[in-house]
């Protein structure tokens, strides 16, 4: 694989090497007595090295085979498309000024059509450009923190995003926009809900499921929707926007801490689980669907505490789980463990003596359920009240997610186990819901 | 008739599109099926234009965006499923729709390619809730024999239906996505036919090509044709969507027929010293002559307290009623371009 040819290996790369080609570059191959003419394409990473990809004069795409008898030569340069933002819009300074801080992810990027790869598109003039409406509803700033996809993001990731969205709220902006990938946006929303304390503002984190290099992309949609809410919305917590059905019509805002990625591709993939979403932009107009939240006060003073434990460890519960996989995380220095347990909050008993001796080395234990949906009850069955006796702690309706990220940052605040327990029972960021309403399960 | 039309440079070429008899959808699992039914559930969208491969965006696209148009898709679980929706990355090309094409392009002695593509075109009038068709060439460079011509057939491609248009309602366009998917067969032959016979002839020569793999769709909507025109001085003309092959040669007669109007038209505009800088876009407002007008369509505007807008042709008189070909006039050209571009229902002329 090739950083100048993207897709190509093996006799392909050597052909395109030898006939000192770049992708864009006109290219015709002979063989056979035919000959073949086009733009040299990028190659999908899954395909052989026997074929080379043309863009031909009619706009369509050919592989062509590659073998011996083969001729490669460059005839001519192609145009080399680059991205020309047109001129900014008028900012209109009465507009409150919001801050978006991109950690990479689809919504932040567009295709580099020269290399087919994915690059951030998130200066505020490419912005604009992509998304003119969003200079009619506020100033923007863009930060470029990150450029990773979400399965590679990390606690030093949240730590990073935290002071940098600080840093932005104490520069006195209306709201922060954080623009992050799907896969793991469940996790950094809970984060920053603990990292940042007496929010003054708005911190609305926003994805995209379709890139935003196809037409019916929800990128802008929900990057509109962000927007808005960071400059104008009523409440002061960290949410997530995303479609809330699969129509262009709505955008959800759901709590960091109750927010799950429910949906591989969907466009409402996010979901709040054992909870309302906090609020919905509709027609224009932001409701609130709760009487109980944070409001906006810019003069509240914001806390950063952006600390978290490493050892703590998240672990499913299922048929015939090896207890030696808590005694290594024990061996490990580990400090916590949350189960996502079975139903009403259990394990098999054959986990029991691995998890007494973790509470013995002094490692906290909780219990989540992997059902999701619904609250504990670990007083209903034995099973559950001798967990409890061990000295398990039940994290009632909270998701396994969060409790995992709740628990890093508990212990990054304090080394006293007793202290760290009662945080973790503390409802701080609306990771508990006292009432679990009826409504729809699922997607 | 020949000679008439290789007098004024006529050349056509011809797309013909025929839906594949497959089992399942080009890019899932789906049947393709149309419902007649109400949709069992519909969901709302926007397409946005995106910048093309060079970094440019299509102005009618983007004009289109800005008039704030909305589509709704009608669907039912039968015939779609997320990928239709475009909430689903398409699955693998549908392997027996490939085999059809193959088949068919080896009957036309072309060479398939070594290797397939999908691509994207863009089309963001909402019949595709990707905004764009998914399309791959499957073989070129072939030809077929039309009473003793070589007939070059320069491309055979594999794509996407799109969905089909079910109506209208100010600023939501209704589409209905069974259609959506279903594998479509595009058979491209060069610009050489040279007679409006010629092109149907080969159109019906290539229809009877496709039947004969016994593995095509029949009935009407199943197989469309694009007709490329043109003239010499006039313009390139791509007639879009031709529903019966019989349609074929009346459809490029009318469209000749509408070109060498319109050059008349222009030499009689020449003649009498019409110059562009003419047609200045000066509108006035002329509410006040529409004061007790008859015409309810202007009454009911004014009463809204909407102005008249007025532009003068200068130059153009009895032009606007002259008869291009059947059944259109100047008049109706620039009403439909209005309709496009100025979101009016049409315009009034004095001619």
């Amino acid at each position: 694989m090739s950083d100048e040819f993207p897709g190509y290996r093996g006799q392909a790369l050597k052909f395109l090497k030898t006939a000192e080609a770049e992708i864009g570059d006109i290219i015709r191959v002979t063989k056979n007595g035919e000959s073949w003419e086009g733009i040299l394409i990028p190659r999908s990473e899954i395909g052989d090295e026997n074929h080379i990809v043309l863009k031909m004069k009619s706009g369509y795409n050919v592989g062509v085979r590659i073998d011996q008898s083969a001729q490669v030569e460059k005839v001519g340069e192609g145009a080399k498309p680059t991205f020309k933002p047109p001129p900014l819009p008028e900012q209109n300074k009465s507009l409150p000024r919001i801050a978006i801080v991109s950690t990479g992810g689809t919504i932040a990027s567009r295709v580099d059509y020269r290399t087919g790869g994915v690059r951030a598109a998130l200066s505020a003039s490419e912005l604009y450009s992509v998304v003119p409406e969003l200079s009619e509803i506020a100033v923007v700033e863009t930060e470029i923190l990150f450029s990773i996809f979400s399965e590679n993001i990390t606690a030093k990731h949240w730590i990073a995003t935290a002071k940098t969205v600080a840093k932005h709220i104490k520069d006195g902006v209306a709201g922060v926009v954080v623009a992050h990938g799907t896969d793991t946006l469940g996790y950094t929303a809970a984060a920053l809900s603990f990292a940042l304390q007496d929010l003054p503002v708005p911190v609305v984190m926003v994805a995209s499921q379709r890139s935003a290099d196809r037409p019916s992309s929800d990128a802008a949609t929900n990057l509109v929707g962000a927007v808005k809410a960071a400059a104008s919305a009523p409440f002061a917590e960290v949410v997530v926007a995303m479609h809330e059905t699969v129509s262009d019509t709505s955008i959800v805002f759901h709590r960091g801490t109750k927010a799950r990625k429910c949906h591989t591709s969907r466009r409402d993939t996010f979901k709040s689980i054992n909870a309302s979403p906090l609020a919905r932009l509709k027609d224009g107009e932001l409701r609130m669907l709760t009487g109980s939240y944070r409001k906006r006060d810019a003069s509240r003073k914001l806390k950063l505490n952006p600390d978290f434990e490493e050892k703590v460890a998240l672990v499913k519960a299922y048929p015939d789980l090896n207890p030696e996989v808590i005694d290594w995380y024990v061996e490990e220095g580990c400090r916590g463990i949350i189960f996502e347990g079975t139903g009403l909050g259990h394990v098999g008993d054959y986990l029991f003596s691995a998890i007494r001796n973790a509470i013995k080395k002094g490692v906290i234990v909780c219990m989540t359920s992997q059902c999701l949906w619904g609250r504990l009850n670990m007083n209903v069955y034995d099973q559950g009240r001798d967990l409890l006796a061990m000295g398990v702690l039940s994290l009632d309706d909270m998701l396994p997610e969060t409790a995992y990220v709740k628990l890093r940052w508990v212990l990054g605040q304090t080394v006293k186990t007793e202290e760290a327990k009662k945080l973790l029972t503390e409802n701080l960021a609306n990771e508990f819901s006292s009432r679990t309403l009826h409504g729809k399960i699922g997607i | 008739m020949g000679s008439k039309y290789s007098k004024i440079g006529f050349k056509a070429g011809l797309e013909i599109h025929q839906q594949l008899d497959t089992r399942e959808k080009l890019f899932c699992s789906c049947t393709p099926k149309l419902f007649k039914e109400e949709p069992e559930f519909t969901f709302v969208r926007r397409l946005r234009p995106t910048q093309s491969e060079l970094g440019q965006v299509d102005s009618a696209a983007l004009f289109e965006f800005h008039k704030g148009t909305w589509i709704q898709y009608e669907a039912n679980n039968d015939s779609s499923c997320l990928v239709e929706m475009d909430e689903e990355p398409p699955h693998d090309l549908n392997r027996e729709a490939v085999e059809i094409c193959l088949t068919a392009s080896l009957m036309m002695n072309m060479k398939p390619v070594d290797e397939i593509h999908v691509m994207r075109k863009t089309v963001i009038d909402g019949s595709n809730t990707t905004g764009f068709q998914r399309t791959s060439v499957v073989a070129l460079n072939g030809e077929i024999d039309i009473k003793g011509k070589k007939v070059a057939i320069q491309q055979v491609s594999l794509e996407e239906d799109a969905a089909r248009k079910t109506g209208k309602n100010g600023q939501l366009i209704r589409y209905r996505i069974d259609r959506l998917g279903i594998p479509l067969i595009e058979v491209t032959t060069a610009p050489v036919l040279y007679s409006p016979e010629e092109a149907e002839e080969t159109a019906f020569a290539i229809g009877r090509i496709l039947r004969s793999t016994r593995r095509v769709r029949r009935g009407l909507g199943t197989i469309r044709q694009d007709v490329n025109v043109s003239i010499r001085d006039g313009a390139l003309i791509e007639i879009k969507g031709v529903q019966e092959l019989e349609l074929v040669s009346k459809v490029i007669e009318n469209e000749v027929q509408r070109q060498l109007s319109l050059l008349e038209l222009r030499a009689e505009l020449k003649k009498r010293g019409v110059k562009e800088a003419d047609l200045a876009e000066e509108f006035v407002d002329v509410a006040p002559v529409f004061k007790n007008t008859k015409c309810k369509v202007i009454a009911k505007a004014l009463k809204q307290g909407n102005p008249v807008l007025a532009v003068r042709l200068r130059g153009f008189a009895g032009l606007l009623k002259k008869e291009l070909a059947e059944g259109m006039r100047l008049g109706s050209e620039l009403a439909g371009i209005a309709r496009f571009w100025g979101r009016v229902g049409g315009i009034f002329h004095t001619d």
